[in-house]
């Protein structure tokens, strides 16, 4: 029950750690789908004096992806039954030519600005229309979503770190004695500290194999998939193997680096 | 005669406003059986201590099994330490460790197979009359017991030199003459050096072993 105990307090703390990471990477793309369908919903209205060719306005700005002309037949229409044929066809010829553009991807502010000063260096663009005013509140509340979660995750990361290293140094003092008496005996430092590093090490693996259980079965919990349907996302949540082996190597570089550290801060006593 | 020890202008102090041992010369020759005797306090145990690496000199200089202590590596001070069979009068047994395994320890460290370990620990036992106790805890036996254990310890490895800081200082009758009869025999038969640190030195004893005495930081020779 000691021994149980003993490792729980690491292992909780490695999957506090863990679990915010993961938490983080499920935010992170949620976020970059989010941006994703934001992007195909919105688009920038370019207005020109003449007709220009689709893939020389595509060329202004690699952000373009596609450029659709509008066509001006429903103000036309509106206007025709006062007007004689000859006087739409001129109409037709005199009003400025309005350009869709869509986007590669979902920009940031910065990029929607050099977009529209692009557009507007060329001579025969008059006017660009962009709703940087809508898309900027988004974005940036977006950003502020994801730079609180990453500011939680770190102050999780410091606080548990501060734990397990307070955990090892428990264990340290635990194993003082055997250390000790092996280094009377000349054991080199890996040997004495074996014990150190296997308790280190089977926590790690406890912590992430616990972690996996509870993303694995999160992934396919239907209220968490109806909760991202509901905005239109659909990302992996936990990939089994890529976020399996980077949670993995997370617990157990962290294990490794503290129990390392407790190991090189041990005094011999005679 | 090989010199396994040779101390010259030793100082030895854990602060650095007192000193425990005082400019002290002395050499022990290899295969000899050595006591170092003093009252408590007096630095029988600082000697121990430095020679086996755990205290640097402060002065002076200490040369054990060839190697100068003054300016040891750690990786060489442990080369040394697995030629060196130690025994505490607090035992300094690994309690969680059977009483076999705390035997193989040493024999483990220098790299023996562990059937070979398994063997001698089985001789050992044998040897320090302990071969109905093999599978016990350090704690399930008596302090005599517990010493023998350490003694054989510090003998599984055939070691070159053996200290033994008052090996009988808590230990019964039948038990102290069983440590001192180990010891004896280490240096009659394997040709081992050893040194004991005790208040006293017992009647049954051989009178012609060396003999130092510790008094106000001074190392003399008493024969």
């Amino acid at each position: 029950m000691k021994s149980v105990k003993n490792h729980l307090s690491l292992v909780i703390a490695l999957l506090s750690i863990l679990f915010s990471m993961q938490v983080f990477f499920i935010v992170d793309r949620s976020i970059e789908a989010y941006k994703v369908n934001l992007a195909s919903s919105y688009s920038v209205i370019a207005v020109s004096k003449k007709p220009l060719e689709n893939g020389e306005i595509v060329k202004i700005n690699k952000i373009i992806s596609s450029v659709q002309e509008l066509s001006p037949d429903s103000v036309i229409k509106r206007l025709s039954s006062d007007m004689k044929n000859t006087n739409v066809e001129l109409l037709k010829l005199t009003l400025p030519k309005f350009y869709k553009l869509s986007l590669a991807y979902y920009p940031t502010s910065e990029e929607v600005k050099e977009l529209r000063a692009d557009l507007l260096a060329n001579n025969s663009i008059t006017k660009v229309e962009d709703f940087s005013h809508t898309h900027g509140t988004t974005y940036k509340l977006l950003l502020l979503f994801k730079n609180v979660v990453s500011l939680f995750a770190f102050v999780v990361l410091i606080v548990t770190v501060l734990l397990i290293f307070k955990e090892l140094r428990i264990w340290q003092y635990k194993h003082n004695e055997r250390m000790t008496i092996m280094g009377l005996f000349g054991a080199a430092l890996w040997l004495r500290s074996a014990v150190l590093f296997r308790l280190a090490i089977v926590d790690a693996l406890i912590a992430s194999f616990l972690a996996f259980g509870i993303f694995f079965y999160m992934s396919s919990h239907p209220w968490v998939l109806e909760q991202l349907g509901s905005i239109g996302i659909n990302i992996v949540i936990f990939n089994p193997i890529n976020d399996f082996l980077i949670i993995l190597g997370v617990a157990i570089s962290i294990s490794i680096v503290l129990a390392s550290l407790i190991v090189i801060g041990h005094k011999e006593e005679a | 005669m090989n010199k396994v020890i040779i101390a010259r202008d030793l100082s030895l102090s854990y602060s650095s406003n007192e000193t425990i041992i005082n400019k002290a010369n002395f050499s022990i020759d290899s295969g000899s059986f050595v006591f170092i005797t003093g009252a408590s306090g007096s630095g029988k145990s600082t000697l121990v201590k430095s020679i086996f690496g755990a205290l640097k000199p402060k002065q002076g200089s200490l040369v054990v099994g060839g190697v100068e202590l003054n300016r040891v590596s750690r990786s060489k001070l442990n080369l040394l330490r697995r030629h060196i069979g130690i025994v505490f009068q607090d035992y300094k047994l690994i309690k969680e460790w059977t009483i076999d395994k705390n035997i193989m320890l040493p024999l483990l460290i220098n790299g023996y197979v562990k059937s070979v370990a398994n063997n001698q620990v089985d001789k050992l036992l044998k040897h320090v009359r302990l071969n109905h106790q093999s599978g016990k805890y350090p704690l399930e036996l008596s302090g005599g017991e517990q010493q023998r254990v350490a003694m054989a310890r510090a003998l599984s490895h055939n070691p070159i030199l053996i200290l033994a800081d008052e090996p009988t200082g808590n230990l019964d009758e039948y038990s102290s003459q069983l440590i001192w009869n180990l010891l004896e025999g280490a240096n009659s038969q394997l040709k081992t050096t050893v040194i004991v640190v005790t208040h006293h030195i017992p009647k049954t004893i051989s009178t012609d072993y060396k003999h130092f005495h510790i008094e106000y930081g001074s190392i003399n020779e008493i024969r």
